[in-house]
């Protein structure tokens, strides 16, 4: 796995969790389980530098403390699980998207045109990850994506990050409560549980 | 035309009023009996002090005195900006946020009017410098409070779409740009709707007072001019003020929203 562009936790501290040791290769999918309230979401945060945290995060030469926030946080992107949005229409929200990833996602351009308030959840947590895709990430951060979408739109944003992640060799940490998924996707998974990252194999969870 | 005095009946009269208001706000259960009754008693009792106080200092002109109570009236207004914050910063901020940008803005504008405008001789004159400054204050301390409360009440509601902003990687000026214009705009309104509606609904109080006290009714008019001029720009830049503090104070040197420096209910 080549980790010239690998996104790697140097002994990340935060609000009482860690030190975190983490390597995620380029082009790797690594899924990330537990229990809720083990600190999951606040690792994610604590890597896309939203929280205070001690330790460091790089992505291949570039590390955290290294750039402004905004610039590390456009390069390392986290898509929380609930969206949130601050303007009446879907395209206010954009500035360019990709057709073929709105296509990808069941959608074509007309959604521009939509308030956001007509949507479901499940479509605006679709995209929420266009969204964010638009600025073309080099690292992906994903808390559960997938958490509000039925079956098939589950398959579609899968084989969409699943793309990305490969054709670009973006690494991405995936978080999910669904271990069938994260053997789907996830190349290494790990369970966050009592503050400690432990490596799980093939026979974990159902 | 001369000043008819008021005489102790004449005021019992009107606080009359106030009891029979407060008397039927008893009868109907509304809970304001003792705010309106404790609000009364503070305005007779702060009025006829300030009184006191004002012919002592325009007895004697001298600008330490002038200084010290506008210091006082300064120290006053920025603690009822802390209070009527719903979240206010913690520590030293929630005091400081709203005086020091009160005290740039109104101090500025009153010794600006003072100088160049009236051209009062010495520019500190206790008869024009104290109650310009106390209408200064006054409005701007409401400007700044309603702004100050938009904001931080803003930020504390849509935490999850200022973050989300921040993760798409906007810095915190643009993230908080909406609530701030939002906030600029409350602080703003009372000032607005007053100039707008000065003169066709409602006569403004000072220039009332000065008709009633004998002014000729075109040099009130222009002082109403003058001072509803002043405490629009006076308020206005110390909303500015306040809500640009304010803003940086939401984040830290890394983009990141700060909600642990305001106070929790």
């Amino acid at each position: 796995m080549p980790m010239g562009n690998g996104l790697q936790l140097h002994e990340l501290r935060f609000a009482g969790f860690g030190p975190f040791r983490l390597t995620v290769g380029a082009g790797e999918c690594v899924g990330l389980s537990g229990p809720s309230g083990a600190g999951k979401t606040r690792l994610l945060r604590a890597i896309s530098d939203l929280d205070p945290h001690e330790g460091e995060v790089s992505l291949g030469d570039l590390a955290c403390s290294g750039v402004a926030a905004p610039l590390w946080r456009r390069q390392v992107a986290l898509l929380p699980a609930e969206s949130a949005w601050w303007r009446d229409l879907v395209g206010a929200h954009f500035t360019s998207v990709d057709e073929a990833w709105l296509s990808a996602l069941g959608f074509d351009q007309a959604v521009m045109a939509v308030p956001v308030s007509r949507l479901s959840t499940g479509e605006r947590q679709r995209l929420a990850l266009l969204r964010m895709m638009e600025n073309r990430p080099r690292a992906l951060l994903l808390d559960e994506p997938t958490a509000s979408l039925d079956a098939d739109n589950t398959l579609r944003v899968e084989a969409l990050i699943r793309n990305y992640h490969r054709q670009q060799g973006v690494p991405v940490l995936w978080v999910s409560h669904d271990p069938a998924q994260l053997r789907r996707v996830a190349d290494r998974r790990f369970v966050l549980e009592n503050g400690q990252l432990l490596e799980a194999g093939p026979q974990v969870a159902p | 035309m001369s000043v008819i005095p008021l005489s102790a009946l004449d005021l019992s009269l009107a606080a009359l009023l106030v009891l029979v208001l407060a008397a039927l706000s008893f009868h109907m259960r509304l809970k304001l009996t003792g705010s309106l009754l404790v609000a009364a008693f503070r305005t007779t009792v702060q009025l006829c002090l300030i009184g006191m106080v004002l012919k002592l200092i325009f007895a004697h002109a001298q600008w330490p005195w002038v200084a010290l109570i506008a210091t006082v009236m300064l120290l006053a207004a920025g603690r009822e900006v802390m209070a009527r914050q719903n979240h206010r910063f913690t520590g030293a901020w929630g005091f400081g946020v709203g005086t020091c940008s009160m005290f740039v803005s109104s101090f500025a504008v009153t010794v600006l009017a003072l100088s160049v405008i009236v051209g009062a001789d010495p520019w500190y004159q206790p008869q024009y410098a104290v109650p310009l400054l106390g209408m200064l204050l006054g409005n701007t301390m409401n400007g700044v409070s309603l702004g100050l409360n938009h904001l931080t009440q803003g930020a504390w509601q849509q935490r999850s779409v200022l973050e989300q902003r921040l993760l798409l990687g906007q810095d915190w000026k643009e993230v908080i740009s909406d609530i701030r214009r939002e906030s600029m705009r409350t602080g703003m309104i009372p000032i607005i709707n007053s100039m707008a509606a000065a003169g066709l609904v409602s006569l403004p109080g000072m220039m009332t007072g000065q008709i009633l006290g004998g002014s000729p009714v075109l040099e009130a008019v222009k002082y109403q001019i003058l001072i509803m001029f002043l405490i629009a720009a006076g308020t206005g830049f110390g909303i500015l003020a306040a809500l640009a503090i304010a803003s940086r104070r939401l984040f830290d040197d890394r983009h990141r929203l700060r909600l642990d420096s305001l106070k929790t209910q």
